[in-house]
């Protein structure tokens, strides 16, 4: 059974930024895009272990910060070289106030 | 003192796996404390620059071309074949490099044609290019992991001489896309590019050569050397430039350490020269903080200098001091020069190699 987890509160990401969310002994990468939604994948590039979260968030792409490989963070999808494998993204909800999302 | 381990460039062999079992390759490697406000700012991307720069860049190229053949078999010419050589034979390499990177433009599409465009005029494979330059982002200038060590110890100074000439391109690059263009790619290529992107580099090869025979066909048929001074040969005459630039960003500096203030060297250049070279002389930051912009560097330098050794002064400062340890090195493999850090800086990072840095700096 997948279970909710308070992640961060949700003005503890800026607009069209990304931060980083440790939990169990994982990593993941919390976004808020320029619409204000927000979104969550894994926390480490799928190319090579770099944080997310240091990396740049420009519309619904995010862009890892050591190989500038591209994601889409709402589909995961690689955007193509130097990333070739999709990320895993995991459902986010927000309730009062708090971001929330669903680990498997 | 520590014994001298030769060194093993190949990516598949002692020093790769001697890379891998002490944890140099893929690590993590120090950077300069920088709010995320700050360097968010910095990294952030805008075409309006880089296409002021390209257009400029597009019109220098054609109206060099265009002087050149206006005045060929004229001395009138060589001015026009200097600047056009340049041009296309060294500007095209921060071209390749930023557009590579993905962060001249914001828009991905002119990223990507630019950087389909430099690669040709530098006789570069695309694809295989673009993972060793990854791979040297990743293990800047851990030996038997990063392909893209220009000088390697002992120094080879008749190499490193010759390479101004553009004579080793032709004597490497080109064999090499023929060879690729055929579908053979070596065991360090193949160490990089990942198996679903090889079938990708060979058709680029091929795309490549495909233009190099249409040009000598063309001079073929005009009975001319026009097209081939133009197109291909320029990365003989016009690639010093590159090469004047390119070789200071890390030779005579530490190898195998994971602390690019070590290994990496910015130096303070004329405006012209940084025009050429897109401002890759601030090369430490750009190691340091691979995201941000080419225009945004001198800023991001700002920022971080207090943490950073003294910059060269100039690129004569600079090869100054980098010749005796070449010549030092010829004897004594293991010797690198250890920049000074200035009193605001934090301490090198050094896990990985106090025994190399008490034995060998200076």
């Amino acid at each position: 059974m997948a279970d909710w987890v308070e992640a961060c509160a949700v003005g503890d990401v800026d607009e069209e930024d990304v931060i980083r969310f440790d939990h169990g002994g994982r990593t993941f990468a919390i976004y808020r895009s320029p619409d204000d939604e927000f979104f969550a994948t894994d926390g480490f590039c799928t190319h090579e272990k770099a944080h997310l979260a240091d990396g740049l968030v420009m519309d619904d792409i995010i862009e890892c910060p050591k190989h500038n490989g591209r994601f889409n963070y709402k589909t995961g999808q690689a955007k193509g070289a130097p990333v070739c494998v999709n990320l895993q993204t995991y459902p986010v909800k927000v309730e009062a106030g708090k971001v929330m999302i669903q680990i498997a | 003192m520590a014994g001298t381990v030769k060194r093993d460039y190949s990516l598949v062999g002692e020093s790769t796996r001697r890379a891998i079992e002490t944890g140099l390759a893929s690590a993590e490697w120090y950077h300069t404390d920088v709010p995320r406000k700050a360097i968010k700012e910095l990294m952030q991307r805008s075409d309006g620059p880089a296409i002021r720069d390209t257009i400029l860049w597009i019109v220098a190229i054609l109206g060099s071309a265009a002087g050149a053949i206006y005045f060929w078999g004229t001395w009138w010419c060589v001015p026009f074949f200097f600047v056009y050589g340049v041009l296309y034979g060294s500007s095209s390499d921060s071209r390749w490099h930023e557009c590579g990177h993905g962060t001249a433009f914001r828009t991905r599409w002119m990223n990507d044609v630019v950087y389909q465009i430099a690669s040709f005029m530098l006789m570069r494979n695309p694809v295989t290019w673009r993972w060793s330059h990854a791979r040297h982002h990743t293990d800047t200038i851990i030996v038997g992991r990063d392909a893209e060590i220009a000088v390697m110890r002992p120094p080879d100074l008749l190499r490193a001489a010759l390479a101004f000439t553009g004579i080793l391109d032709f004597r490497y690059s080109l064999p090499a896309l023929v060879r690729q263009a055929f579908g053979k790619l070596t065991p360090d290529e193949k160490s990089y590019v990942p198996e679903m992107e090889q079938h990708k580099a060979v058709i680029a090869a091929r795309w490549h050569i495909a233009i190099y025979i249409a040009t000598i066909a063309l001079a073929v048929f005009m009975r001319s050397w026009i097209p081939v001074v133009l197109i291909g040969v320029p990365r003989l005459y016009g690639t010093w430039h590159m090469v004047m630039t390119g070789l200071l960003q890390h030779i005579g500096l530490a190898d195998n350490v994971v602390d690019h203030r070590l290994n990496t060297r910015t130096v303070y250049m004329n405006p012209i020269s940084r025009f050429i070279y897109w401002n890759m002389n601030y090369h430490v930051e750009h190691h340091m903080f691979p995201m941000v912009p080419y225009h945004a560097l001198p800023r991001l330098h700002e920022l971080i200098k207090h943490d950073l050794p003294e910059p060269n002064p100039s690129i004569w400062h600079a090869y100054r001091e980098v010749w005796p340890v070449l010549l030092r090195q010829l004897k004594y493999e293991d010797y690198f020069l250890k920049r000074e850090l200035p009193p605001t800086a934090r301490p090198y990072r050094g896990e990985f190699h106090e025994v190399n840095m008490s034995a060998a700096a200076e």
